[in-house]
């Protein structure tokens, strides 16, 4: 008994230290880094209360689900009925760790509002000024320009622009009260005395739980409070240029101090290179300091100039080898055909991005297999171009933790004309691969299900030319669907003794059917072939 | 659900949001935000509606738990009789004390709890619950056997003396069977 009890109040130490290390590592960086120096002239440290609060609420706000979920899954699953009294005192220590966990989401949560009831308070002095002082010449600084380099939000210093003006019209505003108010009304609901007298309204209210994490997720990603960007630091020096405001950007011998330019915390990169693909597809390639992604992962992306409010995601295609990282993006409605004619455009200065991420499950199952087959159906190639380069890399530089020695790519689509880009990818992978002298690694089809007479009568005709007339591979194009039991059988015979695993992006029907041939085609005898199939959603 | 009583949710979620009351207001004017006057109401308000709401209300089946201290507060409370009996006063009461903390972005989170207390507290009204002060009982001598019992014994029962009254040996642990018991194998 003392060593149970001593474990969960090691858990509880440990927890109660990484909060403790989380809010004073947050609070120093907010409150010393360069970046933010102009932030917190108009903030003062209000600024680094409500930013460490603010990480301490994620980390709380993770765990909180953790004690839990784990009970809800073992109650389902129905395993509980063979030691229910360590069952119980188990569930007795999750739910005290889980009021701890909620004890201190409310203490973080009034920390954070107070602090940013404050900062509100204070953009809205800075932006009302008009004295000349620092905060004020800070407040006027690009507002004017469609740019995103501003400092203070608060833009017009009209009477309507106040506190709670800003706070209704912006989305962390918003959502921070729709969470705030959730999270108080699941607070009172639980008291001891209401949940053991009126369980159902505990019950019922404690699903309010759905909203506090979709309005955390949304609260966070419009990133209002600023900070310099890196080449705006690079000429403008914040503690040498802080002094002499009325001199910034003119032509002055004594210091150079160009105009201070801002942007918020979620990233803003600036992408490296810029290429438009047939059939309007826009490549990304972009770095960002401090960025890792994993095979499978996507981001967010926004651009401020075609629309401030709007996060839309990508799957990453390129490999985690790669030092940058790219997404390739198609033009189906509104948002991302501006985006592309922006691009498009080739203005002088290339317009601003700003990525969050990256999120999702990486796939990491995908290296562990001897023989992969990878079936791409549609927009579902999209992962797979992350996953091929990867694949390719690994093989490369001979890494241990790549088990592959053969793929099989199966690419399903109607039509090739969106995806000319993968495409090339295929073709270049197929010449590194032959140049290596490794050009049975990679085995890949493509089925074009959108066929019609003339593309047949096309193929028919150039059938003894070297390289495919619809795509300009090696490998023949196909047409209609794939017949799956001719290719498991073929797969089956050519590795009969190995594990192969074989996964899916693409529509639920094909996901049932590749279950049925996995599990026709797997032999019963362990040392022979298994199919494995992964229900990974990418 | 047909035995909820709405009302004593209203009360915790009320109680809560004087506390927020109060809190939003202090900040607002220690550091004299502008408008700070309504945070000086709600302050008030605040307080006023934490000392309303302190002393808990006897729910209808069951035993109440009592909020630590609340017997004073019930005294006060108690005296306004149907004013403060009535739900329906309480619910137009706190919606009306919410509407001031509006206009200031640090109390507006106060007003929207209070509001949302005001509108349980309808719905408790609505059901025809009320609100009733927990009396003390005055303490009673445990009645034994049900009040059946008028003459209890003053002495206790005669025992055989003590060279009588054997200890049990250790290795004979338990008890002796009756009858004999036949171990069953695993």
């Amino acid at each position: 008994v003392l060593s149970s009890y001593s474990f969960y109040w090691f858990q509880g130490a440990a927890w109660l230290g990484l909060n403790v290390f989380l809010f004073v590592y947050y609070f120093l960086l907010f409150d010393r880094d360069k970046k933010f120096y102009y932030t917190r002239v108009l903030l003062g440290s209000a600024l680094a209360w409500a930013r460490a609060s603010a990480k301490c609420l994620n980390f709380n706000s993770m765990l909180i689900l953790l004690p839990v979920c784990r009970n809800l899954l073992s109650f389902l699953r129905g395993t509980c009925s063979c030691c229910r009294r360590t069952m119980r005192k188990q569930l007795d220590h999750n739910l005290t760790f889980h009021k701890l966990v909620a004890y201190a989401i409310a203490l973080f949560t009034a920390v954070h509002i107070i602090a940013h009831l404050c900062n509100f308070e204070w953009y809205n002095d800075s932006q009302q000024a008009a004295d000349g002082s620092l905060s004020s010449i800070l407040s006027d600084l690009h507002q004017d320009e469609e740019s995103n380099k501003w400092l203070n939000p608060i833009h017009s210093n009209s009477t309507v622009s106040t506190p709670a003006y800003v706070t209704f019209t912006t989305i962390p505003g918003l959502t921070g009260v729709i969470i705030t108010v959730a999270l108080i009304l699941m607070v009172t609901s639980s008291m001891e005395f209401i949940r053991r007298s009126y369980f159902e309204v505990f019950w019922y209210t404690h699903h309010l739980f759905i909203i506090y994490f979709a309005g955390l997720v949304i609260h966070g990603i419009a990133g209002l409070v600023r900070g310099q960007t890196a080449e705006s630091l690079n000429k403008h020096n914040p503690e040498h240029c802080a002094q002499d405001p009325t001199h910034w950007g003119g032509n002055n011998k004594h210091s150079h101090c160009e105009e201070p330019e801002f942007g918020s915390i979620p990233a803003e990169v600036s992408p490296s290179s810029v290429v438009v693909h047939p059939s309007k597809v826009l490549e990304l390639q972009m770095h960002k300091k401090g960025f890792s992604m994993e095979v499978g992962q996507y981001i967010f992306i926004n651009s401020p100039s075609v629309s401030r409010l709007e996060w839309h995601p990508f799957t990453l295609t390129s490999a985690p080898e790669e030092d940058f990282f790219s997404v390739h993006i198609r033009a189906v409605g509104d948002w991302t055909e501006n985006l592309i004619d922006t691009f498009q455009q080739q203005k002088p200065k290339t317009p601003r991005i700003e990525v969050d991420g990256p999120f999702g499950t990486a796939s990491e199952d995908v290296f562990q297999y001897e023989v992969a087959m990878l079936v791409g159906a549609g927009i579902g190639v999209t992962p797979f171009a992350s996953v091929l380069k990867s694949i390719w890399y690994k093989f490369q530089h001979a890494d241990q933790r790549l088990k592959t020695k053969k793929i099989y790519f199966y690419w399903l689509c109607r039509d090739t004309g969106a995806f000319a880009w993968f495409n090339d990818l295929l073709a270049s992978l197929e010449q590194e691969m032959e140049e290596s002298g490794k050009a049975s690694f990679l085995n890949y089809r493509l089925f074009l299900t959108g066929w019609d007479n003339s593309i047949a009568g096309q193929a028919a005709f150039n059938f003894d030319k070297d390289t495919d007339v619809v795509t300009g591979l090696k490998q023949k194009t196909s047409f209609g669907r794939p017949r799956w039991s001719n290719e498991f059988s073929a797969v089956a015979t050519a590795h009969p003794r190995s594990v192969v695993g074989v996964f899916l992006c693409g529509p639920q029907a094909l996901a049932k059917s590749l279950q049925k041939c996995c599990h026709q085609y797997s032999s019963l005898d362990p040392r022979k072939v298994k199919f494995y199939f992964n229900k990974e959603n990418f | 659900m047909g035995r909820i009583e709405w009302a004593m949710w209203a009360n915790e979620q009320a109680l809560a949001s004087g506390l927020i009351l109060v809190t939003g207001g202090i900040v607002a004017v220690a550091a004299q935000f502008k408008g700070w006057p309504f945070a000086a109401y709600s302050i008030a308000a605040g307080v006023f509606v934490c000392l309303l709401e302190y002393p808990r209300g006897k729910r209808k089946k069951g035993s109440t738990m009592e909020r630590c201290g609340q017997k004073y507060f019930t005294a006060v409370v108690k005296v306004f009789g149907p004013v403060t009996r009535n739900y329906y006063v309480r619910a137009i009461l706190h919606a009306a004390l919410a509407v001031p903390a509006g206009f200031l972005l640090s109390t507006i989170l106060g007003m929207a709890c209070l509001g949302i207390a005001s509108a349980i507290y309808l719905l408790a009204a609505i059901r025809g619950e009320e609100w009733n002060p927990i009396e003390q009982k005055p303490q009673e001598r445990p009645q034994v056997g049900g009040g059946t019992i008028k003459q209890p014994p003053t002495m206790p029962p005669p025992r055989p003396p003590v060279e009588t009254r054997k200890k049990q040996p250790a290795e004979v642990a338990g008890q002796e069977n009756p009858v004999p018991v036949a171990v069953e194998a695993e």
